[in-house]
């Protein structure tokens, strides 16, 4: 994928490109993103994430890196590592933020320039994946972003959603963006299907189930798999520090995702 | 004109005539600025559809956005049915305005999906749940509910300046504002397109996690920003009682002491906490009035508490 580019770039250098869409808020695309990652990272691949939900960056906190900061270097800017290893790079808008809570008031063109700045200065180095979790919606930030991968041909999109119907009429509109910009759809998930009481372990579907696998069908492409809501997960999160980084393998969700990964892995034809 | 303080950038250079000048980028002290082109091209002046807005929105009495930094905590629901609980009352007027441009949630969740919009003399007629609700969003203006409004920020605002401009809204109580979560252009345009004829509060949205509360903090800093009264705070999402066995979970848990710590570190009022109920999402799938059909279930009491408590500022204010 790099023989469309001139001059060696940063991201000629990644293998493969993958974004994390959903047309809705709040559906879990920060956490999926997390979640891959972290399976990728487990599958022995080095990984990047960029967060280019600018206004509201939550991947500092996904992997309990709040008030870390970006270094420069004479190759670019330094993402923010996870490990010793350096198998697991982040780069945040919220790593450059003096006060967590400052709001980022910008308008379109300076999210684009934000943007493209990412995608051509940051040193993600010789890594694997590189995951892009989005913000909700199909507009500046979306278009930024294809435009600017045209020339290193994205393996692909993998689509979050919820199971109710007002997420799945959000989800459309993004299947839809995606085939408008020729960005191939790697697959479907469906997050927060179901809910398991921690007392009586009846299953109570609060955001209704099975709608993302019926429009996955609706629409001819892949169904990746069902994520319930786990509470012990969104308290590790939400734990401070990097518990989760750290803990996510223990998880019962685990298992779950490493089958995800196996399926975009081979679908980004890297299966070993 | 000579430059006034705010429209002269802070990093300007010196003898910099300001933006709003019929010299802007036109000045010889203007020779080398990175904003010479931008100024030069630019409009100039006061927007000419301010004055039209504040002509149509000299009927409506209250106007109400509803905000929140994260996606998915509720906003739309909550515009939902605070709109639905504010029109239970037949002599009170209410509109709602959907400026979620890329993702419209109005029409499914007021049932009113496929209608149309009308055009007739006095302007776009918004669309009508019963007689004194009416509804705009761009979701009434697709061909196909699936297609994908991709939409870079100056053709959003120029769609939410229409909204204000040539909707027919009529004399209104209430104006609720339903918006995209973030900061960024849609929120902008709204604040400065209403600021002369005067934003009455907003209301954000939140759920009990810091992943939220944490973008719910940006948007403070924004109302601040931009000088909009904050009305107060409602957590969505607080608590799951389980309808096997009627126990409750914490499904987001609230690590960082909820919204009502936050509320009161961020000194803004807190105005209630209203648990899941699987039926309140099925009832905005279904486009119906959940505080009408529901009236046994725990999150309606909730509601109606934080309903009051709007409605006891509003009154307050005018």
């Amino acid at each position: 994928m790099t023989e469309s580019v001139d001059q060696p770039t940063h991201l000629s250098k990644v293998k493969h490109i993958v974004l994390v869409l959903s047309g809705k808020g709040g559906v879990g695309k920060s956490t999926v993103t997390t979640e891959l990652a972290l399976s990728l990272v487990e599958e022995g691949k080095r990984v990047g994430v960029l967060d280019i939900d600018l206004t509201g960056p939550s991947v500092p906190r996904m992997f309990g890196l709040e008030n870390h900061q970006v270094h420069q270097a004479s190759t670019g800017w330094v993402p923010v590592y996870t490990n010793e290893s350096k198998s697991l790079a982040v780069m945040s808008l919220g790593f450059l933020l003096q006060n967590k809570d400052d709001a980022v008031v910008w308008r379109g063109p300076k999210k684009t320039a934000m943007i493209k700045q990412f995608l051509e200065d940051v040193a993600w180095g010789d890594i694997d994946y590189l995951l892009i979790d989005t913000p909700p919606g199909t507009s500046d930030e979306h278009i930024a972003v294809v435009e600017n991968l045209r020339d290193y041909n994205p393996d692909g999109a993998v689509i979050v959603t919820t199971p109710q119907a007002v997420a799945l009429a959000d989800v459309r509109k993004e299947l839809n963006f995606c085939h408008k910009t020729k960005i191939p759809i790697l697959g479907v998930v469906e997050n927060m299907s179901g809910f398991i009481c921690p007392y009586c372990t009846e299953c109570s579907d609060i955001f209704s189930k099975g709608g993302g696998e019926a429009m996955a069908k609706e629409f001819n492409v892949d169904f990746l798999g069902r994520v319930p809501i786990d509470p012990t997960l969104t308290a590790l999160i939400e734990a401070e520090g990097g518990t989760f980084s750290t803990r996510f393998t223990q998880s019962g969700i685990y298992p779950i995702f490493k089958d995800i990964t196996k399926m975009v892995m081979s679908k980004c034809g890297d299966i070993s | 004109m000579a430059p006034t303080k705010e429209d002269v950038p802070a990093d300007a250079p010196e003898h910099c005539p300001g933006t709003a000048s019929d010299l802007a980028g036109k000045a010889d002290s203007c020779a080398g600025c990175p904003n010479q082109q931008a100024c030069a091209t630019g409009p100039k002046g006061p927007d000419p559809s301010i004055p039209l807005i504040n002509e149509r929105m000299a009927d409506v009495k209250h106007k109400i956005l509803v905000l929140s930094g994260k996606g998915g905590v509720g906003k739309s629901t909550f515009t939902t049915n605070l709109a639905f609980a504010l029109s239970f009352d037949d002599s009170v007027q209410v509109g709602i305005m959907d400026i979620d441009i890329t993702g419209p949630s109005m029409p499914k969740m007021t049932g009113l999906e496929g209608e149309t919009i009308h055009q007739s003399n006095t302007g776009w007629s918004p669309v009508y749940v019963s007689d004194n609700l009416g509804v705009m969003s761009v979701g009434f203006m697709l061909q196909n509910a699936d297609d994908a409004v991709i939409w870079r920020g100056p053709k959003k605002n120029g769609i939410i300046k229409q909204f204000l401009k040539d909707v027919d809204w009529g004399a209104l109580d209430y104006l609720v504002v339903d918006t995209p979560p973030g900061t960024s252009d849609e929120h902008l345009s709204a604040v400065q397109y209403l600021k002369e004829s005067g934003i009455t509060g907003a209301v954000l949205v939140t759920t009990p996690q810091e992943m939220s509360l944490q973008d719910v903090r940006k948007e403070i800093s924004f109302c601040r920003k931009v000088g909009v009264p904050i009305i107060g705070v409602v957590e969505n999402m607080a608590g799951f009682v389980c309808p096997g066995c009627h126990k409750e979970s914490v499904i987001f848990a609230p690590n960082t002491g909820g919204a009502r710590k936050m509320a009161e570190d961020m000194k803004i009022p807190f105005l209630g906490s209203i648990p899941l109920d699987p039926r309140i999402g099925k009832s905005c799938d279904l486009g119906e009035s959940f505080l009408d059909i529901y009236t046994d279930s725990p999150a309606h009491k909730a509601y109606m508490d934080v309903i009051d408590k709007i409605r006891s500022y509003v009154d307050g204010r005018s």
